[in-house]
């Protein structure tokens, strides 16, 4: 049996990395590959407890985040190709053009 | 016995997260995405989580990493692509500043885990974590957060198509 605390470890340290991801890389594609990482952190924490309660309801809200990635995922590659086609770049330091 | 499986499995899953960082090419990147993600449905599975874990792999290491491969195939990006990775070593207390700050919220989170107790694991039944069990579930108690969950996937593909295409005038 694996303790619950090993579960969350995992998961924090899963977060850590995504989050660790997104400040230092600036390539947009890795970018959102780091809040991946880190959206699937979170539902290692919501199935541990569900299994530590004997419960469903983390297993729904861990549904409900997985819908909301897929949907982030084809807004933000979409506005990915829109800025390339744009410059012809993936680097996020060089779209400032709304920052004033 | 179940620590044996989840050890391996951890470590598999921390290092290739690593991976996706500190890859300098984007499509190696991606795959060792799949991996972690392929890692954490056998977590889930070791969570008795089986329904979640099949649509880990059908969702994100099918669905989503298909559309991160062909974004990435699409504009062709290469390794070296990612100029800043070297602006950002120039900028040395920077990043060692974000390190130590992540290191140490890490491990103000593990001592504060490890000191919490949580209480005694429930018994759980043989039927736990069933597409039956968990479609019941989504289906009486939270049928309406499924409905807007298809409305915001509906926005968000009408959204997709919208920005991707060309400009028509």
């Amino acid at each position: 049996m694996v303790p619950l605390s090993h579960y969350l470890i995992l998961s924090a340290v899963l977060f850590s990395i995504g989050a660790l991801g997104v400040l230092i890389r600036r390539n947009a594609i890795v970018v959102f590959m780091c809040v991946e990482i880190m959206l699937n952190a979170v539902n290692i924490s919501l199935i541990a407890f569900d299994n530590h309660l004997n419960q469903h309801d983390g297993q729904i809200f861990s549904f409900m985040v997985m819908c909301v990635a897929a949907a982030e995922v084809s807004v933000g590659l979409a506005i990915v190709i829109a800025l390339f086609r744009n410059r012809p770049t993936v680097n996020l330091d060089e779209f400032n053009l709304m920052k004033w | 016995m179940e620590l044996l499986i989840f050890y391996p499995l951890a470590l598999v899953t921390i290092l290739l997260a690593l991976g996706v960082v500190f890859n300098t090419s984007p499509i190696n990147s991606a795959v060792s995405l799949i991996g972690m993600m392929l890692g954490l449905a056998a977590v889930f599975v070791l969570l008795q989580a089986h329904f979640i874990a099949i649509l880990q792999v059908i969702v994100y290491a099918g669905a989503i990493m298909v559309l991160f491969m062909f974004v990435i195939m699409l504009l062709n990006l290469k390794a070296g692509d990612d100029r800043a990775w070297k602006m950002r070593e120039r900028n040395l207390y920077l990043s060692i500043l974000t390190g130590v700050l992540i290191l140490l919220g890490l491990y103000k989170l593990t001592d504060k885990i490890q000191s919490t107790e949580f209480g005694e694991t429930a018994k759980l039944p043989d039927t736990f974590g069933t597409t039956i069990e968990v479609g019941t579930k989504l289906f009486t108690d939270y049928v309406l957060p499924f409905e807007v969950a298809s409305i915001l996937l509906l926005a968000a593909m009408v959204g997709a198509v919208v920005l991707a295409k060309n400009k028509v005038d």
